[in-house]
């Protein structure tokens, strides 16, 4: 029987129109960022990673020492600190920071954390109003989706798709042009930013020693929501903290360029506490909020840890030939994408998604491009292990062990693997037409389900092979 | 025990470490700084900086510029000594010398073009760095549809590595510092470029020599 997660993946490979969406946009972000990391423009590129891998390494393995060091530095300056064991902790807290200001309306800038722990539901609860403002966001909360992409919310979303939306839920005008749509949102938003009490952000980094928060966007609604409201609250994971304000000299060279081809964003805010003496704008009261949520388990694993490096590029996504396929909403959690199948896992039990880890091609693609050196395809082996060693413990019967063994034997005996081989010729239909075997018999089944077998070849690639190298010794090539 | 507690005693028996344990020395930051003259610093960030640049050869010219981007358009100007300096902020339609957050702020709404200097700007890549206070804050270089930052030459740094060298702890200055590489920009409708979102879509920086 096919579980949600795969009928899911069916979904989307049967909709023509998103897997070309998917296919162009991925590519593009692909492209773009092999351009500006190109040896030529960026020479330092490989440095910059080891370098970056090594920072974050270090402040992880001495993480309480860093978040103690923040927790001062915020306080100093005026700042709260709330500490939120998981995710109902965390919404508890933004919620009642809500109620003490008399919160009515609060604008939101992009943060996963927040999709990760609900917020915008939990707010809805209890009469606060979110209002996204990141322009895919927005997207994606008048269509009440969440975000197709770590980086580009409404990827999937064609201006067609966008201009319905619009005149359904805004009462506009029809229009297709992405800079009349940009304008309809500038207008409604900016209305927003105005009245909203308290604005909510993430984090792309915290400085422990400077007690800041770091955040990287383009469009400016983030600089709104953190200036124009009496409150600011930042909702964010405790793995992004980095020792001091120079080491982003590093990230900051890899974070635009790994997720939208850019040298540097439009905009990079660097936050320290509330408005101070002579300073007009910013909020009177900052809270920045400290979430764990699974994050103390994943640092407790010596040999995945590395999965906390990530920095929330999209770059794995946009290389990974299965998120090219299935897209973003078909990855359960707030997490799509390479990252996301491991992460998801790690943070909500290997029990909840045991599929995830295998929901890759093991190309190793992604591990590749990633811009802090987190080793993907490795994590996603260990967590394939640790899955089926679950499963081994839960059943006294090892059918699949059994049948493993077997194939390990076969391999290792040349002579037993080619007569099976032959043999196996008498069960497998020829080759011609659309001979792929889409279903097969028996326990087989299971196995058929996510993948096709290929008919038999006329010739085997044994044959083939002793036929070629015979041939190449007496014919040289030219 | 209170979330604080529990999170970073957790945190402790992953790590294996205990209370106060001390910590090694972090990798050193890598900051690598070329050492390009002024004219190449100025030649690199108008090549860089994703918005207009314009070279002012004095303060005249400077000045001038900005009466010409301004024309017929509300302007609010920041409290920067530079432009004072300049005759900016005394241009006959701009308003300067806000201490008040709601003026200031229906100033910025309804305002075309807001006025800025920089405390730095970095060559490569192309950025102005605004630090909030006494000189600077945070909404008249992002609220107006139009942004025009004047800054004396010699504040062009080279790169975000001699940034973080000359301004090691932003936090020590401000609430406040912001990085703009150009005008606000977004790809999110079919990844068609579109300027102007939230922030201001033309950004013009006047290097005054």
């Amino acid at each position: 029987m096919a579980t949600v997660f795969q009928q899911e993946i069916h979904v989307a490979l049967s909709d023509l129109k998103l897997q070309r969406t998917i296919q162009s946009a991925t590519a593009r972000f692909g492209e773009k960022r092999r351009e500006v990391i190109a040896p030529d423009v960026l020479p330092e590129y490989q440095e910059l990673r080891d370098h970056a891998s090594r920072l974050k390494q270090h402040t992880l393995d001495h993480l309480d020492y860093y978040l103690e060091m923040l927790e001062a530095r915020v306080q100093e300056r005026g700042g709260h600190v709330v500490w939120c064991a998981d995710a109902e902790a965390a919404v508890e807290a933004v919620v009642a920071i809500g109620r003490e200001h008399g919160v009515k309306l609060a604008v939101k800038s992009k943060s996963m954390v927040s999709e990760e722990i609900h917020l915008n539901e939990a707010l809805e609860r209890n009469n606060i109003e979110p209002v996204e403002t990141d322009l895919g966001e927005y997207i994606m909360q008048l269509a009440r989706e969440r975000p197709y992409h770590i980086v580009a919310p409404a990827l999937h979303k064609t201006r067609g798709d966008v201009a319905d939306l619009f005149v359904d839920q805004l009462g506009v005008e029809r229009t297709e042009e992405p800079e009349e749509l940009t304008k309809i949102a500038r207008l409604i938003l900016r209305e927003k930013f105005l009245t909203a009490d308290m604005g909510i952000s993430g984090a792309n980094f915290l400085v422990a020693e400077s007690g800041a928060v770091v955040l990287v966007e383009n469009e400016g609604n983030i600089r709104m929501t953190t200036s124009a409201p009496r409150v600011h609250v930042a909702v964010t994971g405790i793995e992004k903290l980095i020792p001091r304000a120079a080491d982003l000299a590093v990230f900051l060279k890899l974070l635009g360029r790994s997720g939208s081809g850019q040298p540097i964003t439009s905009y990079t805010s660097f936050l320290s506490g509330p408005r101070r003496e002579g300073e007009i704008n910013g909020p009177d009261e900052f809270y920045l909020l400290l979430v764990d949520n699974g994050r103390t388990k994943v640092l407790a694993d010596e040999e995945k840890r590395e999965t906390l490096h990530c920095i929330r590029c999209g770059a794995c996504s946009n290389v990974c030939p299965v998120y090219r396929r299935i897209g973003g909403h078909t990855y359960p959690g707030a997490y799509s994408g390479p990252i996301g199948a491991i992460l998801t896992p790690q943070f909500a039990g290997l029990g909840h998604e045991p599929e995830l880890p295998f929901a890759s091609s093991l190309c190793g693609a992604c591990g590749e491009v990633c811009p802090v050196k987190i080793d993907i395809p490795r994590m996603l082996l260990a967590l394939r292990r640790d899955v089926k060693r679950g499963e081994a413990r839960e059943k006294r019967w090892f059918p699949e062990k059994l049948a493993f063994q077997g194939w390990s034997w076969v391999m290792r005996h040349p002579w037993v693997f080619e007569r099976a081989g032959l043999m196996a010729q008498v069960f497998l239909p020829p080759q011609g037409g659309d001979a792929w075997i889409r279903k097969g018999p028996g326990p087989l089944e299971a196995w058929t389900d996510t993948r096709d077998f290929p008919p038999r070849a006329p010739r085997s690639f044994r044959r083939l092979w002793r036929e070629r190298s015979g041939k190449a010794h007496k014919e040289p090539a030219a | 025990m209170p979330d604080r507690d529990r999170i970073l005693s957790k945190v402790r028996s992953a790590l294996g470490r205990s209370s106060g344990q001390a910590v090694p020395a972090a990798p050193p930051p890598r900051l690598v700084i070329p050492s390009w003259s002024l004219e190449e610093r100025i030649r690199r960030f108008s090549e860089n900086f994703l918005g207009e640049t314009f070279v002012a050869a004095n303060g005249d010219e400077a000045r001038d510029f900005v009466a010409s981007k301004t024309e017929g358009l509300a302007a609010v100007a920041s409290n920067s000594s530079v432009l004072r300096e300049l005759g900016v902020s005394g241009l006959p339609n701009v308003q300067c010398g806000f201490v008040d957050r709601d003026e200031l702020r229906l100033a910025c709404i309804a305002a075309g073009v807001g006025i800025t200097s920089a405390s730095y700007a970095i060559a490569d890549p192309g950025a102005l760095v605004v630090l909030a206070g006494a000189e600077e804050e945070r909404l008249i270089s992002l609220a107006p549809p139009r942004h025009i930052a004047v800054i004396p030459a010699d504040r062009i740094l080279s790169s975000l590595d001699e940034l973080f060298t000359v301004v090691p702890d932003p936090a020590l200055e401000s609430s406040s510092m912001v990085l703009i590489g150009g005008p606000s920009r977004t790809g999110d409708i079919e990844m068609t470029l579109t300027l102007g979102v939230h922030g201001p879509r033309e950004v013009y920086v006047v290097i005054v020599e």
